[in-house]
């Protein structure tokens, strides 16, 4: 997929900050829920929105390998936070649904797909990205997932270009963000310049332009639009963390590396890395029965492969030691995913480092291997 | 014929048969579904063996108990242990590590009538377990889960995954992340059903070590947050303390 060649961007407008609002009332007389980024316990989650107050304003991530700590930020931006702990993935692939319940009279049946109209307002880059990938592991080759599909097509995407990235990020080196190119029904660019206060907002969809067009707000001159550009373009230089070049390549080499020793020494196999992951699709299912044994149900829930039954093949787990499940994980993310679909299964949102409770860093692993392989 | 239940006590707060009592919309179907052969929490009858389920509940520390277990175990065609006494050897394991005369005589104003092992051990030191269910106490969708699955010959489905597992399954901010709390959740099995993240404190392990528990990683983490050797001693001293990874820990912080 090529995410650059997708700038159907027809028309932006400017509204004053205080309208978001009036956004968020026109998505919902188009039908949509609203849902945005919300504090609860210290951390950010997706959730419905009464009205943009609902919103972390001011809210910064004062993230690190291991902490994700929410403080006051420098000045009452809507969107100087990042990331919710999970990303979009929750709300089209829950983490645990029944899939079939069957009866005594040899009936199944499939459990309807609850998929009501929701827009997301804040979706970043990077998770845009990963939402395209889900659809690409779900959606492509000749099994479709309609669960899935049916959640996923009744999204209605509000994007948010990120202006501060939380020291986690590291979307620039793997060209998913800090700027979206495409995959939006809208997108917004929040521009605060002295007292001024705005936003900038651009259709990237036909039901986007609808939307866009009930509102009211002066097209956006060229101004607006280099301030945007520049926050981007400072946002990506900004961050401190990348991926290294190559490391597709090199993690094809790296199969007997010591190094996955030593990261097996930290590693606490917990699978919160792969359960953050926007991008992690791997699901388990369980059979369920009454008692009686009168019905029966089956229940599909996120897996991950840093746990021992994931490898359970005939006989016993094939994963028994750390070491081979980080390596697992990492080669899949990093390697075998351009192999399977086409695409890096990582778009360097980072949580998998900050939601680390040990904080154990991909791009940090990434650089060792590459230390190390080139030692060898 | 009815499929025979019998629910056993050995040393143990009787909690975890709590929780089958606890089980009031399904207790009915429970009835109906097998013969409460032998449950003295529940009822005064009791019939004689063999049993097609036995359910064990606590741990195994007087000689009297060495015995009646082997007792059991030849009545019965599947025993599955429940709770952090029977798995574990719970609480009364931490007795495991002292001068057992001692610690009877600090306790009890008369230590020579205690007839107790120097030992609190797991029902699986003795005989052969065929399934456990985790936790102190268990919780009740894993027993009626094990005790339908088996029933029908099938696999239980509970799953051995990590408390954090339970954590992301819910959505629960993690504790450790984003409050620097100690958790034992990361190197604890699941199936409680995420209760002390849920409500913004730390697991403190009651369902034991996961598989592949890497203590010493998170210990390390737990310093770096500012956990003293005694509060680190501590949490791995609670009620599954005798569970080889975290009696090691205990003790690598004790003193
Ligand atoms: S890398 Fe971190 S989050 Fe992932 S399994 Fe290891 S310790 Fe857990
Ligand atoms: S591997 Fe880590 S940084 Fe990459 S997409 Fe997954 S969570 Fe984000
Ligand atoms: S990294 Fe692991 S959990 Fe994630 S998609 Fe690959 S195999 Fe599945
Ligand atoms: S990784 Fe990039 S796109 Fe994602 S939140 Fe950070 S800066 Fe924004
Ligand atoms: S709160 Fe504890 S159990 Fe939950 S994810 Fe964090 S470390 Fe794991």
């Amino acid at each position: 997929m090529d995410r650059a060649a997708a700038e159907p961007v027809d028309r932006s407008i400017v509204i004053p900050a205080e309208s978001l609002d009036t956004l968020i009332g026109a998505l919902r007389d188009g039908g949509y829920q609203v849902w945005g980024a919300q504090e609860r316990d210290g951390a950010l989650g997706l959730a419905p929105l009464a009205a943009a107050a609902d919103l972390p304003r001011g809210r910064v991530e004062a993230a690190e390998a291991g902490t994700v700590r929410l403080t006051d930020g420098p000045r009452p931006a809507y969107f100087d936070h990042t990331l919710p702990m999970q990303g979009l993935k929750r709300m089209v692939y829950p983490a645990r649904e029944r899939l079939y319940a069957a009866g005594q009279a040899m009936s199944l049946e499939e459990d309807p797909v609850e998929a009501p109209p929701i827009a997301v307002l804040g979706v970043r880059p990077c998770d845009l990205a990963a939402l395209d990938t889900l659809t690409a592991v779900f959606e492509s080759g000749p099994f479709v997932d309609d669960r899935f599909r049916q959640r996923r097509a009744a999204l209605f995407l509000v994007a948010v270009n990120c202006m501060r990235p939380a020291a986690t990020c590291f979307c620039a080196s793997m060209n998913t963000g800090p700027r979206a190119e495409g995959g939006f029904d809208l997108v917004l660019d929040e521009v605060m310049e002295g007292d001024r206060h705005v936003f900038v907002v651009a259709s990237g969809s036909a039901r986007g332009r609808a939307v866009l067009d009930a509102l009211a707000g002066e097209e956006a001159g060229q101004a607006d639009r280099e301030a945007a550009r520049a926050g981007s373009q400072a946002c990506a230089e900004a961050q401190r963390r990348h991926m290294p070049d190559g490391v597709a390549a090199l993690l094809k080499q790296s199969y007997d590396d010591p190094h996955w020793a030593n990261v097996a020494e930290r590693c606490l196999s917990c699978a919160n890395c792969t359960l953050v992951c926007p991008t992690c699709f791997c699901s388990t299912v369980e059979d369920r029965s009454s008692l009686d044994g009168a019905e029966a149900e089956r229940w599909r829930r996120w897996d991950s492969c840093f746990g021992l039954d994931f490898s359970y093949l005939h006989g016993g787990a094939v994963r028994t030691e750390t070491a081979s499940r980080y390596r697992q994980w990492m080669t899949h993310k990093l390697s075998h995913w351009h192999d399977q679909f086409g695409m890096s299964g990582c778009v360097g949102c980072g949580r998998c480092i900050g939601w680390c409770p040990v904080g154990i860093d991909i791009t940090a692993e990434a650089q060792a291997l590459a230390a190390s392989e080139q030692a060898a | 014929m009815k499929p025979r239940l019998a629910v056993w006590k050995f040393s143990s707060c009787d909690g975890c048969q709590l929780t089958l009592l606890d089980c009031e919309d399904e207790l009915l179907d429970i009835a109906e579904a097998v013969e409460i052969a032998y449950f003295l929490e529940a009822t005064r009858t009791t019939r004689a063996g063999p049993y097609d389920v036995s359910l064990v509940e606590g741990s195994i520390s007087t000689a009297d108990e060495m015995e009646r277990i082997q007792q059991i175990r030849r009545d019965s065609r599947i025993l599955i242990t429940i709770g952090a006494c029977a798995t574990a050897g719970g609480i009364q394991a931490l007795r495991n590590s002292r001068d057992h005369d001692a610690l009877r005589a600090s306790v009890y104003p008369s230590p020579q009538f205690i007839e107790a092992l120097a030992t609190s051990t797991p029902i699986a030191d003795h005989v052969t377990v065929d399934f456990e269910l985790r936790g102190c106490p268990i919780d009740k969708g894993q027993l009626l889960e094990a005790i339908t699955a088996l029933l029908k010959g099938r696999k239980p489905a509970i799953p051995d995954y990590s408390q954090c597992t339970e954590c992301k399954l819910a959505g629960t901010a993690c504790v450790m992340v984003t409050k620097g709390i100690p958790c034992l959740g990361p190197v604890t099995q699941g199936g409680c059903g995420n209760l002390c993240p849920q409500v913004g404190r730390g697991c403190y392990g009651c369902f034991g070590p996961k598989e592949n528990a890497n203590t010493g990683a998170l210990v390390a983490e737990m310093a770096a947050l500012g956990a003293d050797r005694r509060t680190i001693r501590d949490l791995f001293g609670g009620f599954t303390a005798s569970a080889p990874a975290f009696a090691a820990e205990r003790e690598r912080h004790d003193g």
